[in-house]
C-alpha cells in the first residue's frame, strides 16, 4: 500500500517517461534524480499560490539544470498551476513547455535555464534585491553536480555568505552523472558539502530521495542567521525505473512504448485505455 | 567621463530608490558620494564579471534597475554569454557600462582595449548600444538610460575627454547629433574621437570643403532618418575608436545594403590586429591613423 506522497512521486515519474517517450525528448534520467527534491519544495515547502503565481513575496524556485525542465513542468502542473496534462506539448512548435525552459514559459517557471551556472547567479541578485526591499521571500535553487563544473557557480557562492544571504537555499543533484561521464572523475567534485561549508555556506548532505531527509533539511527551523544555505542531495540518476537507474545511457535515450508500459505496471499506474 | 558617469548616477539615486549599482572592485574612491547617498545600493560584486551580470538580471526581476559597472572588457566580452541569456534575451532594464572603451587604456595593452565590444553588443536582440562622446553628452543621455525597459550597453571613455559642448546638448537616444551642417562631406562620428571630427571639419573648411559634424551616439538602433539623408553627400566618413568589423561604420555598410541606398563610404577604426607596446591613447590613435592628419589625406584621394 503506497502513502499518497508515494502515489504523488510516482505519478510524476511516469509521466516523465510519458513525455520522453511520446515527445522523443531526451534528459529523462536527469530529471528523474529531481523528482522527490522539486516534490518536496513545491508540496511540502515553498510560499506559493498557483492560482496568484506573480504574487510579490512569493517564494521562488530556479532551476540551474534546464535540461531538466521536464521535472519542473510536471510538479508544476501536478500542483495546480496548469492541468497536469498540459505539459504533453512539450517540445511542440510554439509550446509554453520548451526543452529548455524559455523566456515564453507556462505560470510558476522563475528562470530562462538551459545554459548552465546561470540560476545561482540570478538567485543570488534576487535574494540581494529581496534584503533591499524588505521582502520575506526566500529564493530556491536546484544545481547539478555536473553544472557545478561551470565556475561563475563558485563567483555566486562567493558573494552570497559575504551579504549574508540566509533567504537563499541551493540543494544539489548530487547524482554522480555528467553528460559523458561519472562526475567526480571529470572534476574533483567530492568533498560536495565541505566545498560549501568553506565558501562560507550552511551546508548539510542528506538522501535527495528521502522526502522525510528532504523536508527537515529545507524546514525554515534549519536556516542559519545571515547564512544562505547548501543542501547536497545524494541522488541516483534515472532513479525510480529500474532499467534506468545509475546508466547514463538514460541521459539521451528516449523509452520505447513497451518501456513506457513496464513503467506504468512498476510503478502502479493504471493507464487511460488507447 | 567616468567622473560625471558616477554623479549622474549619485544625483538619480538621491530620488530614484529602485536604481543600484554593482561594479566588480574597480573605481577606487569613484563611488563615494554614491556610497554616501545609496549605501546599500552601492555594491562591490567582487572580480566576477559574469556573476555581476546573472545577479544584475536577478535584480531586475525583482524590480530594480541596476548598473553593472567595471572596464570594458570584462563587462562586455568576458561576461557576454550571460549578457546574451541573462539581460538580452530576458529582456530586463539592466545598464551595462563599460568604461575606458576603445583604447582609452592603451597603455595597458590589448587585455585591456576593447575594439570589439559594439560588434558583441549591437548583435544581441533587444540590446541598445550608446555611447557618448564626452561628458556632456553622457550627461545628457544619462536621465534617459533609466526610462528603458530593456537593456542597454552604454560605452563611456576614462578621463579627461576633451569637450565638444559647452553645456550639454539636447539629445535622444536612437537619434543621431548633427553639430554642424555641412554639405559636401558627412563625418559621421561614435565615441571620444568625435573631436577627431572636429578637427577634420575645421582643416577642410578652411581649405573650402564643407562637412557635416555628426556625433552618432545610439549605434542601436540606427537612427534611419538620418542614414537617409546621407545620400546627398559625396562621402562619408565613419570614425570611431572601434575595429573595422562589426563596429559603427560596420553597421552603416550593412544598412546601405539593406536599404539599397548606395552611400559612398569611407570608414576609420581600428585595423583587425591586436594593438600592443603602447605608450597612451594619442600614440595608439597615431599608430593606426586614427587622427585628423592621417584621415584628410584619405578623404582626399577618395574625392579625386
Amino acid at each position: 500500500m503506497q502513502t499518497q506522497v508515494a502515489q504523488d512521486i510516482a505519478k510524476i515519474r511516469h509521466q516523465l517517461v510519458e513525455i520522453s517517450c511520446k515527445n522523443k525528448v531526451p534528459h529523462l534520467a536527469c530529471s528523474l534524480s529531481s523528482v522527490e527534491i522539486l516534490y518536496t519544495l513545491y508540496f511540502k515547502i515553498m510560499q506559493i499560490n498557483p492560482e496568484q503565481p506573480q504574487w510579490s513575496d512569493r517564494d521562488r524556485f530556479l532551476l540551474g539544470k534546464g535540461h531538466a525542465a521536464a521535472v519542473l513542468y510536471s510538479v508544476l502542473g501536478f500542483r495546480g498551476f496548469y492541468p497536469t496534462d498540459a505539459v504533453m506539448s512539450l517540445g511542440e512548435d510554439l509550446s509554453p513547455f520548451e526543452e529548455h525552459p524559455g523566456k515564453h514559459s507556462p505560470p510558476g517557471v522563475e528562470n530562462i535555464s538551459g545554459s548552465l551556472g546561470h540560476a545561482l547567479g540570478l538567485a543570488t541578485g534576487m535574494a540581494k534585491a529581496a534584503k533591499l526591499q524588505g521582502s520575506s521571500a526566500h529564493f530556491y535553487v536546484l544545481v547539478g553536480d555536473g553544472e557545478l563544473n561551470e565556475g561563475t557557480n563558485w563567483e555566486a557562492a562567493m558573494f552570497a555568505p559575504a551579504h549574508q544571504l540566509d533567504n537563499l537555499t541551493v540543494v544539489v543533484d548530487f547524482n554522480k552523472l555528467q553528460g559523458t561521464g561519472r562526475s567526480c572523475d571529470i572534476m574533483q567534485l567530492e568533498d560536495m558539502q565541505e566545498k560549501w561549508h568553506a565558501f562560507g555556506w550552511n551546508s548539510t548532505r542528506i538522501d535527495g530521495h528521502s522526502v522525510e531527509e528532504l523536508e527537515q533539511a529545507l524546514a525554515k527551523e534549519s536556516i542559519v542567521a545571515g547564512q544562505p544555505r547548501a543542501i547536497v542531495a545524494d541522488t541516483v540518476k534515472g532513479h525510480g525505473i529500474s532499467f534506468m537507474a545509475d546508466d547514463n545511457n538514460w541521459h539521451y535515450r528516449i523509452p520505447t512504448e513497451e518501456e513506457l508500459a513496464s513503467v506504468a505496471e512498476t510503478l502502479g499506474i493504471e493507464r487511460a485505455e488507447g | 567621463m567616468r567622473n560625471k558617469f558616477a554623479e549622474c548616477l549619485t544625483r538619480a539615486a538621491e530620488t530614484n530608490e529602485s536604481l543600484c549599482l554593482l561594479y566588480a572592485d574597480i573605481g577606487n574612491r569613484l563611488f563615494d558620494k554614491l556610497k554616501g547617498v545609496a549605501p546599500t545600493r552601492t555594491i562591490n560584486a567582487g572580480i566576477a564579471e559574469a556573476n555581476m551580470a546573472s545577479m544584475a538580471s536577478g535584480m531586475a526581476q525583482m524590480g530594480l534597475h541596476p548598473f553593472i559597472y567595471t572596464i570594458t572588457p570584462f563587462t562586455t566580452a568576458r561576461n557576454f554569454e550571460q549578457i546574451k541569456v541573462d539581460l538580452a534575451y530576458a529582456n530586463v532594464p539592466v545598464v551595462i557600462v563599460g568604461t575606458g572603451s576603445g583604447l582609452a587604456y592603451a597603455n595597458l595593452g590589448p587585455t585591456h582595449h576593447s575594439f570589439e565590444d559594439i560588434a558583441l553588443m549591437r548583435v544581441l536582440p533587444n540590446m541598445k548600444v550608446v555611447c557618448p562622446a564626452d561628458s556632456m553628452e553622457l550627461e545628457a543621455l544619462f536621465p534617459q538610460l533609466l526610462e528603458e525597459k530593456g537593456p542597454v550597453y552604454f560605452r563611456i571613455g576614462k578621463k579627461n575627454e576633451p569637450l565638444n559642448y559647452v553645456e550639454p546638448p539636447k539629445l535622444k537616444i536612437g537619434k543621431a547629433h548633427v553639430l554642424e551642417q555641412g554639405n559636401d562631406i558627412a563625418l559621421v562620428c561614435t565615441g571620444p574621437v568625435l573631436d577627431v571630427g572636429a578637427q577634420i571639419a575645421e582643416q577642410l573648411k578652411q581649405e573650402g570643403v564643407s562637412c557635416q559634424l555628426t556625433s552618432l551616439h545610439t549605434v542601436k538602433p540606427l537612427d534611419q532618418d538620418y542614414l537617409a539623408s546621407l545620400n546627398e553627400f559625396k562621402l562619408v566618413v565613419t570614425i570611431e575608436e572601434h575595429s573595422l568589423v562589426g563596429g559603427m561604420g560596420a553597421s552603416l555598410c550593412e544598412w546601405s545594403m539593406d536599404t539599397r541606398k548606395p552611400l559612398n563610404i569611407l570608414r576609420c577604426g581600428i585595423p583587425d590586429e591586436f594593438i600592443d607596446q603602447l605608450s597612451s591613447n594619442q600614440s595608439a590613435r597615431e599608430r593606426i591613423g586614427l587622427t585628423a592628419e592621417a584621415i584628410i589625406p584619405k578623404i582626399k584621394s577618395r574625392l579625386d
